[in-house]
């Protein structure tokens, strides 16, 4: 059972995917974009951890004691949220004009772009 | 594509991709296992510099430049929703929005808590930024702290009393300004964890106020054009 | 110092304009904005010049390689050259943006600086973490760009698609890196390079697949191109320069140094390779089948790009050197053609082929880009296209590839003699009698400027003569070097000591030498035939009267035409189940038998 949390990641990925192939509202197209990508930091942070460690925080306690996880990877889930809540913010913005401007979210609903 | 041949087609790219994600997974070191190679010269490293907290140190100090181009995400999507959601030629906005928004009907007390709220937040949002070298948190997660603080506002139904707290030109400069800062110092010197922290809580409060209120504009103040007769 | 420059000379003037825009002078804007990409050439050509006698590596923050910890930036000749292409095509677009928007404060100039600045980074970093960062500041920046004229609704549709379909290969990156580093403890290319075992595994295989998802998403391979199309189509004028010129392109590179930096003989490339063919093929047809101006570039895009990845997969130096000589050229000369499109649509505002029929004939210099640039596509020598398919495909024959030839001669027949075919519509021929009237056209689009300029103003005509006129010429750059560095790209051993051990490489690699028999006769060939696809589409409407022999051959073409057009359906839910598909090819075809 100890890869249980990577295919844990592996699968919240492809619900996502999920979501959004049978999407019929691009807001939530955009929010199934936002799942999968919540897979990649389970993905992450189960990489990083260590059994029995703490936070690798060293202000209060000296350093030698308990092990602690992984901070790199921490760094980069840290940083992959950020991209992911500016990336979903600026996907809404343009959700926000496809539903101004086409008058409907409905991905089937849209007139496809090719000529 | 009809939706059934879609999810057709899905369903065995699904079965390929996760046969592939599932076979290299099992052939990962276990969960919980001992060996972490760069978090232990993450950790070795931070403490050399004095820098307790080793996220902070890795994301601010060993790898900053990650950081940089992550600010600068965050400087480009605020500036996207600017223009994408701007007021075009179409479009007018309504003059009357701030009195038609003016304070809402809510609750006595949602207002009350709404205000008392405010500044504790606030508080706690620069507490989170200035210790973010030593204690869990940091520029990212005070900045997010701050930017949804004003919010309050908003929940205690005044809208026009936020339109005042934050100018919106303001918060753009302010935005784009602690990002050129967070480059130059990210650049110049290494090591500055706690002034890249602060320039960091403000890139991040200051975007999420401008995207926050880019929607409410867009929400509340545009008025749709008369429709031709 | 230059390195970190490069990167951040763009970024701190960007921050200047965001911050001070709103209160600024156009003028002022267009100056500093166009000084500071000046600055990004010189460094970038400065690092050139250097970099294949001296190390050009940079640890940032000073976390050398003893450390473990820091980030490098590592300019190897490809890279240089391919930052300094990308800083001259910026150049290009803010000159020819110079008297075109109507501006948002001082937005688009401060995207464009934060677009070169990601390209740069992205193009500069060793590490694997970063490598994604950038490439997702990029998109970004890119989606931004895309929706800029959002009044539209094409526009922000367009937008959207490529916004989610992108960041949906760029997760899956994410989760080959993630694999990467638990396998081995590092992020470095180089260090990941040293470290992953001899032979390939499962989890290899997984992690590179994943990784190389996201590139090739940027890089739309069939069946990840479907954003391409609809971004390309749909984003400014000046933008297209960039994104068909280099960020499509940056996605090959992305391959390629993943590959050889870290992944070098652990995994087979067929994926690559078979994913490659099919986008050259399938833009090629694309391409043709198209009429709005802008789409069928992208399309031909995809067809050009499809044929860079495959000359990537062959995994051979001399492939790569071909390669290179072929991105060269194809920057230059798509970079010319949509200029000259935009042009259209300034003086137009139509980029549809047939409203625009016959009234191309009062520009003359618009024109010659058109003609020039279907003869370029098509492999006139001493274009840099013409030089890269004679040796990649020199290359290709040493392999074993008998089908690289006819595709590279297809692809480019057909994708240069549809713009061979826009030439003579819009240029040449008289103007239709029923013609619809003015600007009423099915095709009709909002203007870029405030309003239709009186005459094109010389900062519109000329960065689009300089690049092609750079693009028709680029064969003529000499083998030598770009045998040197393709050798010293396609070594992972080289790498690994340039980044770790700061030893440049002393590699000699006989000159690649595109002035060859077969090669000029493909390019022959392919004229040619580009030629004789443009006849047939002008003819065409003419023989209908009369009785047709060909006729259930014809409707059999209609028939896929339509079939081809509908799978291109702008529905978000058809590409990400495609993309899904895509992977689990890749997959196939990547896990060794």
């Amino acid at each position: 059972m100890s890869h249980l949390p990577y295919l844990t990641a592996g699968w919240i990925m492809l619900v996502g995917v999920y979501g959004m192939v049978t999407s019929r509202d691009l807001v939530h197209a955009v929010v199934c974009l936002s799942v999968t990508q919540s897979g990649t930091y389970v993905l992450l942070l189960s990489i990083g951890y260590r059994s029995g460690a703490t936070a690798p925080v060293f202000s209060d306690r000296p350093p030698g004691g308990r092990p602690v996880t992984d901070p790199v990877v921490q760094a980069m889930t840290l940083t992959d949220i950020v991209v992911g809540a500016t990336v979903t913010a600026l996907l809404l913005a343009l959700a926000v004009q496809v539903a101004k401007r086409r008058g409907t979210l409905d991905p089937g609903g849209l007139r496809s772009l090719e000529s | 594509m009809k939706a059934r041949a879609r999810t057709l087609l899905f369903a065995a790219g699904a079965a390929g991709t996760g046969a592939l994600f599932a076979a290299g997974a099992l052939e990962l070191p276990g969960f919980g296992g001992p060996s972490h190679p760069y978090g232990d010269r993450a950790v070795r490293e931070a403490l050399g510099t004095g820098t307790a907290n080793v996220v902070s140190s890795v994301n601010f100090d060993q790898r900053a430049f990650d950081t940089i181009g992550e600010e600068l995400i965050l400087l480009a999507s605020a500036l996207g929703a600017v223009v994408l959601l701007r007021v075009v030629r179409s479009e007018e906005e309504d003059d009357g929005a701030a009195h038609r928004h003016g304070p809402a009907e809510v609750s006595d007390a949602l207002r009350i808590v709404g205000y008392l709220l405010l500044p504790l937040t606030l508080m706690a949002g620069v507490y989170i930024v200035a210790h973010g070298a030593r204690s869990p948190g940091g520029g990212f997660q005070g900045g997010v702290v701050l930017g949804t603080a004003v919010h309050l506002l908003y929940l205690a139904g005044d809208y026009p009393a936020l339109r005042r707290l934050r100018p919106i030109p303001v918060f753009e400069a302010a935005e784009a300004l602690a990002a050129g800062a967070f480059v130059a110092l990210g650049l110049a010197a290494a090591g500055q964890v706690p002034a890249l922290n602060a320039v960091v809580g403000a890139e991040v409060g200051c975007a999420l106020v401008l995207l926050i209120g880019k929607f409410f504009e867009r929400a509340l103040l545009v008025r749709e054009p008369p429709e031709p007769p | 110092m230059i390195l970190q420059l490069t990167v951040a000379v763009p970024v701190l003037v960007a921050a200047l304009l965001a911050a001070a825009g709103r209160w600024l002078p156009r003028l002022v804007v267009d100056a500093s904005a166009v000084l500071a990409v000046a600055a990004v050439t010189a460094l970038a050509a400065v690092t050139l010049a250097r970099s294949p006698h001296g190390a050009q590596v940079t640890w940032l923050g000073g976390w050398g390689p003893g450390t473990g910890v820091g980030i490098p930036l590592v300019a190897d000749p490809l890279a240089a050259a391919l930052a300094l292409l990308t800083a001259l095509l910026t150049l290009a677009a803010l000159m020819f943006s110079w008297r075109f928007f109507t501006e948002v404060q001082a937005i688009f100039h401060t995207l464009l600086l934060l677009f070169l600045a990601a390209m740069c980074g992205f193009v500069y970093t060793g590490d694997l973490f970063d490598a994604f960062v950038f490439f997702e500041l990029m998109s970004v920046v890119a989606f931004a760009l895309t929706g800029y004229r959002s009044e539209e609704p094409s526009t922000v549709h367009g937008a959207l698609n490529f916004g989610i379909i992108a960041s949906l290969g760029a997760y899956l990156t994410l989760a080959g890196i993630g694999l990467v580093y638990a396998r081995t403890g590092e992020l470095g290319l180089a260090a990941i390079g040293r470290q992953l075992p001899g032979h390939g595994d499962a989890l290899v295989t997984a992690a590179f697949v994943l990784i190389c998802t996201g590139y090739l998403v940027k890089a739309a391979a069939v069946p990840f191109h479907f954003w391409l199309a609809d971004a390309h189509a749909v984003a400014p004028t000046p933008v297209c320069v960039l994104f068909s010129g280099v960020m499509v392109e940056l996605g090959v590179y992305g391959i390629a140094r993943t590959y050889w930096a870290a992944f070098d003989g652990l995994v087979p490339l067929r994926g690559v390779a078979v994913l490659g063919a099919a986008a050259a093929l399938l833009g090629a047809v694309m391409c043709v089948l198209q009429s709005h101006i802008k789409r069928m570039l992208a399309y031909s895009t995809i067809s050009h790009v499809g044929l860079l990845l495959a000359g990537v997969a062959a995994r051979s130096p001399d492939a790569l050197a071909g390669t290179a000589y072929s991105l060269a050229g194809h920057a230059g000369v798509k970079a010319a053609l949509f200029l000259a499109a935009g042009a259209l649509l300034n003086r137009h505002e139509t980029v549809d082929e047939h409203d625009l029929r016959g009234r191309g004939r009062s520009m003359p210099v618009t024109g010659a880009v058109f003609l020039l640039g279907a003869l370029g596509l098509a492999g006139l020598p001493p274009s840099g296209l013409w030089a890269g398919h004679a040796v990649t495909e020199h290359a290709a024959g040493h392999i074993g590839w008998w089908w690289f030839t006819p595709l590279a001669v297809a692809s480019s027949a057909l994708t240069a003699g549809a713009v061979l075919r826009v030439w003579y519509r819009v240029f040449r021929a008289g103007p239709a009698g029923d013609g619809p009237p003015d600007g009423g056209g099915r095709g009709h689009e909002d203007p870029e400027t405030r309003r239709s300029l009186r005459s094109l103003p010389w900062t519109m005509v000329a960065p689009g003569a300089v690049l092609l006129a750079a693009g028709l010429l680029s064969g003529l750059i000499p083998g030598g070097p770009v045998a040197t560095a393709a050798a010293a790209f396609a070594d992972h051993g080289a790498y690994a000591g340039l980044v770790l051990d700061d030893s440049v490489p002393q590699l000699h690699a006989p000159p690649a030498d595109p002035w060859t028999a077969p090669g000029l006769a493909g390019a022959a060939v392919s004229l040619l035939l580009a030629v004789v696809v443009a006849v047939h589409a002008l003819r065409r409407p003419a023989r209908r009267s009369r009785p047709d022999p060909a006729r259930p051959l014809r409707r059999a073409a209609h028939a896929t035409a339509r079939r081809l057009h509908a799978l291109h359906s702008g529905h978000i839910g058809d590409y990400a189940a495609w993309l899904t598909a895509g992977v689990a090819v890749l997959a196939l075809l990547t896990t060794r038998p």
